[in-house]
């Protein structure tokens, strides 16, 4: 199996190498100078634009920007943010976490949710329940996240006044960046000695909006997935057999039809995962998230040339690592593909 | 079972136990609407990353008083100016103390080493820091300083001497300005010694009201109050930048008192705000100025006539309701009415389609001509939506018989191109650095400006320009008055733009906050803030 992971991983190379090509050249075609979005309305001397230029290695033919982008690349030097400055690495991992602990609790909302739905509207096909789950799950998949996310904050936030509005954590917490994931850090020993558990509920806390939000549109693919996958299942002959051994109906929904169904689902939410990044630039932006989708929205406007070919080749690692790990699990879950 | 669900019952009490953001009385959150791109003030050129660096760490020789854009002393207790104009000498204040953070303990008091160390970071290009974090000092070559400045001589420890190339009226303000922060060299030279020279523009140290703390990025800055501010301490104890980028979720921070004060409440949320008794809102006139510029140095726009119809056919009332909706006054001069020497005696060109076809007839038009109008492509104070605008302007301008193609970039191109002088008309606009007219009439309008991309008109009147630049080498008050006023007037009778609008400046806090007023150059300011 770890053969097969490694085999896998392999593959990241020649993406790797695409992607830096692709983004290095894409980002180029695109109008717009980031020198003259530095100097604004005001304009620049065309001596002092030149000597910009010159500082930021854009006065170089565009080839020799590349090699030169890519040897420093090998040598683990993403190069740095035009606008602030600071190392393309630093940046990316500053904020890095905080998507990654957004998304996987968005996941874990959407799993835990999305497949005992998806179960039940498919043991319970063609009934009301049916209908209004599935129609539910339509309503949440169409839900702009934009809209979503402030009606959430609306009613939780504004009129229950149950959750924060935005942010990660109250603002009266020193968090130590140990992992950069607040519900670890907010664990650590000093964090628990000054302050006790409240800095870790505090950052819970901060999680539940941003999660929802985010995690709605898997929700509702996630449970019309399981249902059309267990539907497709509890069709099968060896259902009819575990029926005839006179099984209960819950070790036949749990033991046979959810372990085969659960292929195309887990294929499914690999995907999402790996895309969670579209989910993550909107919802950032609505709860004030320090990620890295909002993060790399703006290096976008501000023609960043290096934030931008970095965080690229940052995420597609992320996504084919991913898409490796999926394929390994497909091993885990049906031993056949194991042969 | 029992005891699981006594177990249930306290986690999840414990979790909402706090849900209004838990925050004491001296705790100030300022909700700020983006991130900062450094905390070094000669650095950067943006609001956000001046609001969290120069306006909270540090200070200037000479500074703007609160609420105006007059000179007041700072660091600097008095100065003097030589007869020629060249030479200013400041004595500086004794006793002001730096910063002592959780990463520098300072030693001594802030003396001129500092005032040097701070001005030839930018202008010595053989300074050690010259080069640190690329060597762009946009704010310091983009008024010229490289040009205006001689030399930064030290004449003692509290005397700093400054010599020009040539008289420069609005140098003391350019001093007051936010790069030219002071910023302790004793720090510096401790970085330079452990090889950490570019954390000067991340971690700063300065004589401000509030020390840098820590920033979470693009989440939280956190300062406290600096107990030894040579101005006295402020008022509340700590001062924290929530970062809310999004302004419909300031206004709900705002409303359940996780933030007690936000930045830019959005137009629309404002009826509402006006009637929460928890929120007061205050507002000013913006040092902004929206207009349209004709590029005359393309035909038909090299037509003062032409130019003359285009202003006279623009309903401007008519935008402030639709794109201002309201908060925002009429233009007619290209500076704000809040600068001194602004020129009330010029009647505003009248919105006449008769007339304005008159002057296009006698310009050889009877019939109109096609053109293209650039809409601004973001939205900003002085032009919050500049395609509707641009629709409105197509629609005025059909009337006289100008066919109107509008055309929008993105906003690197937009500027790109229109620095370059490739557009016909195109919608641009300014926000003031310092409250000087110079900022306005010869940056934006001088024969200069046209090669330096930021004379969008490409305008260059010799009459124009010789008075402004008389202006600037005057340091008496009431002769530069004259002088910009005059300056207005061939403006206004030339018209290489039609000026649109001065957009009011709204800021919203909790109604226990005072002591907070707006400043006229777009900062916020704590120092004097109040908790009640």
């Amino acid at each position: 199996m770890l053969t097969h992971f490694l085999k896998k991983m392999l593959s990241l190379i020649p993406t790797l190498v695409g992607i830096s090509i692709i983004s290095f050249f894409l980002i180029r075609l695109i109008p717009g100078d980031p020198v003259l979005l530095l100097v604004g309305e005001r304009g620049a001397d065309p001596e002092v634009y030149m000597q910009m230029k010159k500082n930021l290695g854009l006065d170089l033919p565009i080839y020799q920007q590349y090699f030169h982008y890519i040897g420093n690349v090998f040598q683990g030097d993403l190069g740095t943010s035009i606008v602030s400055k600071r190392a393309v690495t630093e940046e990316f991992f500053g904020r890095f976490p905080a998507t990654l602990e957004l998304g996987v609790c968005a996941m874990v909302f959407a799993i835990l949710i999305g497949i005992p739905l998806g179960v039940i509207a498919a043991v319970k096909r063609n009934s009301p329940l049916d209908y209004i789950l599935m129609g539910t799950s339509l309503t949440g998949y169409s839900m702009p996240i934009f809209w979503w996310g402030l009606i959430l904050i609306l009613i939780f936030s504004v009129q229950l006044g149950i959750t924060p509005v935005s942010g990660r954590i109250d603002v009266i917490y020193d968090i130590p960046h140990l992992t950069g994931f607040y519900l670890i850090d907010t664990l650590s020993p000093t964090v628990i000695n000054e302050e006790g558990l409240m800095p870790f509920f505090s950052a819970l806390k901060h999680l539940i909006l941003p999660s929802i939000a985010m995690g709605t549109i898997p929700l509702a693919i996630t449970a019309r997935m399981t249902r059309s996958s267990m539907l497709e299942v509890l069709g099968e002959d060896f259902i009819r057999t575990a029926k005839a051994k006179g099984l209960s109906s819950t070790q036949i929904v749990i033991h046979h039809a959810l372990r085969n169904a659960l292929i195309p689902i887990v294929t499914v939410i690999g995907l999402m995962f790996g895309s969670i990044i579209t989910g993550a630039i909107l919802t950032e932006t609505i709860f004030s998230w320090p990620g890295i989708g909002k993060w790399l929205v703006a290096s976008i406007t501000s023609r960043d040339y290096p934030v931008i070919q970095g965080g690229l080749l940052f995420i597609a690692s992320m996504i084919v690592f991913i898409n490796a790990l999926v394929d390994t699990l497909y091993l885990l879950i049906n031993p056949k593909l194991r042969q | 079972m029992l005891h699981k669900s006594l177990m249930t019952l306290f986690v999840v009490s414990l979790l909402f136990s706090c849900s209004k953001g838990k925050s004491d009385k001296s705790t100030f959150v300022y909700c700020s609407e983006g991130s900062p791109t450094a905390f070094n003030p000669q650095v950067i050129t943006d609001g956000t990353s001046d609001n969290a660096s120069a306006q909270t760490v540090y200070n200037r020789l000479v500074q703007f008083k609160y609420g105006t854009t007059d000179i007041e002393p700072g660091l600097a207790t008095d100065w003097e100016i030589s007869e020629d104009k060249l030479i200013y000498t400041f004595n500086l204040r004794k006793g002001v103390k730096f910063h002592t953070t959780n990463f520098f303990t300072p030693t001594r008091e802030m003396n001129a080493d500092d005032v040097l160390f701070s001005v030839n970071r930018m202008f010595d290009a053989s300074n050690s820091y010259h080069k640190v974090g690329g060597g762009n000092y946009e704010y310091f070559n983009g008024m010229d300083m490289g040009g205006i400045l001689k030399e930064v001589k030290k004449l003692d420890d509290y005397k700093v001497q400054f010599v020009l190339n040539k008289p420069e009226a609005p140098f003391l303000a350019n001093v007051a300005m936010s790069f030219m922060s002071v910023l302790s060299k004793e720090y510096a030279d401790k970085l330079e010694a452990e090889g950490k020279k570019e954390n000067i523009d991340n971690y700063p140290v300065g004589t401000g009201p509030f020390v840098f703390r820590n920033y979470v990025k693009d989440n939280l800055i956190k300062f406290d109050a600096f107990a030894d501010y040579w101005e006295g301490a402020p008022k509340i104890s700590k001062l924290v930048f929530a970062i809310t980028p999004d302004a419909s979720v300031r206004y709900q921070k705002l409303k359940t008192g996780e933030c007690q004060f936000i930045t830019e409440p959005s137009p629309t949320d404002l009826p509402a705000m006006r009637e929460n008794q928890d929120i007061s809102i205050v507002q000013d006139a913006g040092l902004n100025v929206g207009y349209l510029a004709m590029n005359t140095e393309k035909k038909p726009f090299d037509n003062v006539l032409v130019r003359k119809a285009i202003s006279m056919a623009l309903n401007k009332a008519n935008y402030i309701d639709a794109i201002y909706l309201g908060n925002a006054k009429v233009a007619k001069n290209p500076m704000p009415p809040t600068i001194w020497s602004y020129n009330d005696e010029i009647a505003d060109t009248e919105y006449n389609i008769e007339k304005a076809k008159e002057l296009l007839a006698k310009a050889g038009y009877p019939n109109g001509f096609t053109s293209t109008l650039w809409t601004l492509p973001v939205s900003r104070p002085y032009n919050p939506n500049g395609k509707k605008m641009g629709e409105l302007m197509q629609a005025d301008l059909a009337k006289i018989g100008i066919q109107i193609e509008l055309i929008s970039y993105d906003w690197p191109t937009y500027l790109k191109k229109s620095s370059a002088g490739e557009h016909e008309m195109l919608q641009m606009g300014w926000t003031g650095d310092n409250g000087d007219p110079d900022n306005f009439l010869n940056t934006l309008l001088g024969c200069s400006a046209v090669g330096a991309g930021s004379n969008y008109a490409r305008w260059c009147d010799k009459d124009f320009d010789k008075v402004v630049n008389e202006a600037k080498l005057s340091t008496d008050l009431a002769k530069r008055t004259e002088l910009y006023k005059k300056a207005q007037v061939i403006f206004n009778e030339k018209a290489p733009w039609a000026p649109v609008a001065h957009s009011i400046v709204f800021r919203a806090m909790r109604s226990n906050v005072s002591g907070y007023k707006i400043d006229p150059l777009g900062h916020d300011i704590f120092k004097y803030v109040e908790l009640k």
